[in-house]
């Protein structure tokens, strides 16, 4: 039996040739004996040393392959992120890597930083969170490893057979992977986020490859909000092009989010025509959400956008056209006008 | 300043407008009379490597803008398309109808294809709509080596090779910058692209297209990800209507959603 830091490291030696030796599923053997094969490394993003709740769900979906569990981190100043990522429940280690070069997340020097540490490590998994960094750092390194990603899973069936969403969501497929590091990115609402719990996992510094970035990072521009964050929130209350503009869109909405304490999302229709700023966007090409409601306002219900709320518990629509797709999928619609119907409910919700 | 050698990857997909139905066999969804064409966000790339030219925004201008597509012989369409939008010349390595390759296959194909047409910019889309996988950019930078930057929604040329590309990312954007040679992938915001006229369809028809095949390039199209079943998503049922706000409250109530 070749150990699974010898077939790693042969993957990457020599990316032409192929390793054939994997690790037979749940191969007749003790739980143990797979346990000592199977280990997953999660990738834990950070900004400005606090640890994104929302990569946590990279945790519980490598928890569910069944073997250890190890998290990543890496940045300036890492040592406190690296702390409470330790008291995560059912980390067993954490590799922290501090160096302020990789707080950017920029795929030129992060993924051969993760090639080194996924090598020492001897990882058959490798686990991130479909988010911005997920999507642009884990294929850039899948290249490296020569593995070919399984993207934005929904489900693990076992530790080489995924479940995915393809064509926007109209269908499910299963995939079984032959690759010796499997490389994934998880859809966050489909896992739920790890907890930071009582956890006491050991933190272990791992290697500084030092690569150098050919990108530098510039600038950035990210819209600030008190509200809920989109992607995680409880409620999302979302506009479409039937708000007009953007003043409407304010003073539709936002009262309407405020009531029910819910995060403000927008159509693709809503985004491109200026009422919504584009990191609201659900859909295909947006963030994917599932909260236990999601209430559509002016949105028609096209297959891009139902393919990022669809698995939402509730939802709610409201719209003038009653042939509008979205009340195929709505759990409770109203037919009528939002510019009356929004404000007569944010003022009811109010007082409810 | 190095004039521009751009390589357009482009994909021919089923229709963003049709709703795909999952084959009787569930190993994929049924393409056979299905409306097909090329992938939106390939549309995005083509559409700014022209306007690169046209608004001459590189420093060192445009030399060529060469699209390439791996797929099956009626894949030649939007080829086509894209040379009505003012691509110079087409690269079509042909692959058996049904027989998709995978993102790490298309991402060393693109590498070679690059290599051998001395490409200094590769944009490609940020995802194709009927594999949702968003990799094949990433995968091609990392096998070159090149800087990439993806999900652009504003790509602007400065001196001394330097290009620095605005970013869609979680929550906002974000500015990088690098050097040629470099790998680009587009997102929706990037640009609205245009419709080929019929004249320049025309026109299109005359300009080169070269065929070649995976062996041309050392490719062979090997499997890593075995498709078990491909399955119908589980339905919703619209819970029906309500008559008035009261209504819609009292329905969320019971639902127990407030």
């Amino acid at each position: 039996m070749i150990s699974a830091g010898r077939r790693v490291f042969s993957a990457l030696a020599r990316p032409t040739l192929r390793n054939a030796t994997t690790t037979p599923a749940f191969a007749a053997g003790s739980p143990a004996a797979l346990r000592r094969l199977l280990s997953a490394l999660a990738i834990l993003e950070q900004r400005d040393g606090k640890l994104n709740t929302g990569s946590l769900s990279a945790i519980s979906a490598a928890q569910k392959l069944g073997g250890s569990v190890h998290g990543f981190v890496a940045g300036s100043n890492i040592k406190p992120v690296a702390e409470e990522a330790a008291k995560v429940e059912g980390v067993e280690k954490i590799i922290a890597v501090d160096n302020g070069a990789y707080d950017k997340g920029l795929p030129e020097n992060y993924a051969p930083l993760l090639v080194e540490n996924i090598k020492k490590g001897g990882y058959t998994h490798v686990v991130a969170g479909n988010t911005a960094f997920g999507k642009n750092v884990m294929p850039r390194l899948a290249a490296l490893l020569d593995s070919q990603q399984i993207s934005d899973i929904t489900a693990i069936e076992n530790d080489k057979t995924f479940v995915r969403p393809i064509y926007a969501g109209n269908a499910i497929a299963t995939v079984e992977s032959s690759d010796a590091v499997k490389v994934i990115t998880v859809r966050g609402t489909a896992f739920p986020a790890a907890k930071v719990g009582s956890g006491s996992a050991a933190v272990e510094e791992g290697v500084d490859p030092k690569a150098e970035s050919a990108t530098e990072w510039v600038s950035e521009d990210l819209a600030k909000s008190d509200r809920p964050d989109l992607a995680t929130a409880s409620k999302v209350v979302s506009g479409g092009r039937g708000l007009k503009s953007k003043e409407d869109f304010d003073r539709i909405m936002m009262p309407l989010a405020d009531s029910l304490g819910a995060a403000v999302g927008a159509s693709r229709a809503a985004v491109d025509s200026g009422y919504a700023d584009n990191s609201l966007q659900v859909g295909q090409t947006g963030k994917v959400v599932a909260p236990e409601l999601y209430m559509a306002v002016g949105i028609s219900g096209a297959i891009q956008h139902l393919a990022g709320m669809k698995d939402s518990k509730v939802i709610a629509a409201i719209n003038k056209d009653p042939d509008a797709p979205i009340f195929q999928v709505a759990d409770v619609g109203l037919v009528g006008d939002l510019f009356e119907k929004v404000p007569e409910l944010t003022e009811k919700l109010k007082k409810a | 300043m190095s004039a521009l050698r751009i390589l357009v990857p482009v994909k021919r997909v089923i229709d963003y407008a049709v709703k795909p139905r999952v084959n009787k066999t569930q190993t994929g969804v049924e393409t056979a009379g299905v409306k097909h064409s090329m992938n939106p966000f390939d549309e995005l790339s083509v559409e700014e490597s022209v306007r690169i030219r046209e608004k001459k925004r590189a420093p060192g201008g445009v030399e060529d803008i060469c699209v390439f597509n791996a797929g099956p012989p009626k894949a030649q369409d939007v080829l086509r398309t894209a040379m009505a939008m003012g691509a110079d010349r087409a690269i079509h390595v042909e692959v058996k109808e049904g027989e998709d390759l995978e993102p790490l296959t298309v991402a060393k194909l693109l590498k070679a294809a690059a290599e051998q047409q001395k490409s200094n910019l590769v944009i490609l889309g940020k995802q194709s709509i009927d594999d949702d996988a968003n990799q094949t950019g990433q995968m091609l930078a990392g096998l070159l080596g090149w800087p990439q930057a993806t999900q652009a929604s504003k790509v602007e040329f400065g001196d001394g090779d330097t290009v620095s590309v605005t970013r869609e990312v979680d929550g906002g954007v974000e500015t990088v910058r690098a050097k040629l040679p470099m790998v680009i992938t587009t997102d929706l915001r990037l640009n609205e692209p245009r419709y080929a006229s019929l004249p320049n369809i025309m026109k299109a028809k005359k300009k080169p297209l070269e065929k070649k095949t995976l062996a041309d390039f050392g490719i062979t199209a090997e499997k890593r990800l075995k498709v078990l079943k491909v399955t119908e998503p589980p339905a919703r049922q619209g819970g029906g209507k309500v008559e008035d706000v009261d209504g819609l409250i009292s329905k969320l109530k019971e639902l127990g959603a407030v």
